[in-house]
């Protein structure tokens, strides 16, 4: 399987799974359903994903000290936010940021992140 | 005349371009459909250059009037002198490279019934859907006396430019002892802790150049962004430097005029050396030419599209659109820009565009070396745009110095990005 199959197989996994938790259903907004296909299409990014690269760069040669998202491994963007939000690490705007967001829209984030190349 | 826009620009400038090397976007595969942006800034191209990104068949014609671009955030680190203009300046080589075609040119008419957008050239774009991102316009209906003139010599500075050199300029060339005067205006406006990140910018020139100079910001309103952390920075780095006088202190202005370069309120007159006029503000023009304003000046629109309230198929998004809690602000509208284009690729598509989650950040700088924040999460309720709960919030009040330093890197870096994500 090519990377890209391989990255799309992921997405579409993730797109289910989205769709499928029970946190998203919880949400007080209309949803996931009324929206269309399932959120994740190969693609597309999810709810919040288009963001991220205000800061963290999509190119590999901006200097910054927000480090870019794309390939990191999902697991250690969902750790590091996770510690943002809970204050165990330090951070300049991820503290706040980090507080916008489930565990699931940060896992689906970091998912399409680490798929992306 | 009625033409394709893509095709007849695109082969236009194509010997030129680097495009020439890349497929033609829309002859081939118009399936995609017609997407014209008006206005190249930070929502504007940000969205030209998504919607390329997320469905290389979509057929993208940006129209804007400057083949330069000078972006606003970091402007007022040049008016300090603290940093030449030439950074803030990109072309648009790589948006064209994309596949965009550009079109040098104001938009002067929309007839939304038509589709179709109206050049001062006389030229006619067709389009299946339109994105608005306009930007500002400054009203110089107002503050009595405040015209387009009269910003000759009080400078407004609040589109980053010509004016932003203005207001340089004037700095240099006042005496030691001169009083600055800054007036923001209400809000709504562009970039809400603008005016103050002005405010420590030349407090920081008066600081160090012409000490016995002092700053009188003249303010339309009681309250202001990030106010405790600009209030602290004043008294620690500007001490006697900077007085804040609020809209219940009289601070609002009544009146001015350029020739005498007199600045009043209702309680006083005051004499400047350098006048910077803030003032109020309104969607671009073409906003009001299309009818997608409301009476406010600005631009109703759905929070999960962008899709203008007022008009079908038109999207209106960046500092022209009202987007509920969302500042007016060059992240804000990067962000609002791809949320735009992936709402546009779903709807062209016959599908229904995803609930987006917005963020934005807006970095300050109060001196070299020590930058500020206010942050926060963004989605649809209520058909407005609101704060996720927990999510909003400035950088800590007591804080040690090193996180200012942090933020400033922060703050360096972030621009870097968002400029390259828009024009590298």
């Amino acid at each position: 399987m090519t990377c890209m199959r391989m990255a799309i197989a992921v997405i579409s996994v993730l797109s289910l799974a989205a769709v499928a938790s029970p946190a998203r259903a919880q949400r007080p907004i209309p949803p996931a359903e009324q929206f269309g296909k399932p959120i994740g299409t190969p693609g597309f990014p999810p709810p919040g994903a288009s963001s991220c690269t205000g800061c963290h760069p999509a190119s590999t040669s901006v200097d910054t000290p927000a480090g870019r998202l794309i390939g990191r491994s999902p697991s250690d963007i969902v750790t590091a936010v996770a510690a943002f939000r809970s204050g165990q690490r330090p951070a300049t705007v991820m503290d706040r940021i980090a507080k916008g967001f489930t565990d699931d829209e940060i896992k689906a984030i970091a998912d399409w992140y680490g798929a992306q190349k | 005349m009625i033409r394709s826009p893509t095709r007849r620009h695109f082969l236009r400038t194509a010997a030129a371009s680097a495009a020439a090397t890349l497929p033609i976007p829309a002859l081939a595969q118009a399936a995609g459909g017609r997407v014209v942006v008006v206005g190249g800034g930070f929502a504007g191209a940000t969205c030209a250059r998504a919607l390329r990104q997320l469905d290389p068949r979509t057929a993208v014609t940006l129209v804007e009037t400057s083949q330069t671009f000078t972006a606003c955030p970091f402007s007022n680190e040049v008016i300090a002198g603290l940093r030449d203009i030439k950074e803030q300046q990109f072309d648009y080589k790589s948006v064209a490279a994309d596949g965009i075609v550009m079109v040098f040119d104001q938009a002067t008419a929309v007839d939304p019934h038509a589709r179709m957008v109206t050049l001062a050239n006389g030229d006619r774009l067709r389009y299946d859907r339109l994105v608005l991102a306009p930007g500002i316009e400054l009203r110089f209906d107002a503050i009595p006396g405040y015209t387009e003139a009269a910003a000759e010599r009080m400078p407004h500075a609040w589109k980053a430019g010509e004016q932003t050199l203005l207001l340089r300029r004037q700095l240099e060339a006042m005496p030691d002892g001169g009083l600055v005067v800054i007036a923001p205006p209400a809000n709504p406006y562009r970039c809400p802790p603008g005016p103050y990140e002005r405010a420590s910018q030349i407090a920081y020139y008066v600081k160090t150049k012409k000490p016995k100079s002092k700053l009188i910001i003249l303010d339309a309103k009681d309250q202001f962004s990030k106010q405790r952390l600009f209030e602290d920075a004043w008294k620690e780095l500007y001490p006697g430097i900077i007085e804040w006088v609020s809209l219940s202190m009289g601070g609002k202005v009544s009146k001015v005029d350029p020739a005498t370069m007199t600045v009043e309120t209702d309680f006083e007159k005051h004499k400047a050396a350098v006048a910077n006029i803030i003032p109020p503000q309104k969607a671009g023009r073409i906003a009001e030419l299309a009818g997608v304003a409301d009476r406010t000046g600005w631009c109703p629109v759905d929070p999960v599209s962008f899709e203008s309230r007022l008009q079908p198929n038109i999207h209106v998004i960046g500092d022209a659109c009202i987007a509920g809690a969302m500042p007016k602000a060059g992240f804000a509208a990067n962000a609002q820009g791809k949320v735009c284009a992936a709402a546009l690729v779903r709807l062209l598509a016959g599908q229904q565009p995803d609930e987006p989650r917005l963020i934005n950040t807006c970095y300050t700088i109060v001196a070299p070396e020590y930058g500020i924040t206010v942050a926060a999460v963004y989605r649809p309720s209520n058909g407005q745009l609101v704060e996720v709960q927990g999510s909003a919030g400035t950088s800590p009040v007591e804080a040690p110095r090193s996180t200012r330093v942090e933020e400033a890197k922060l703050a360096d870096g972030w621009f870097k990005t968002i400029t390259g994500e828009m024009f590298g």
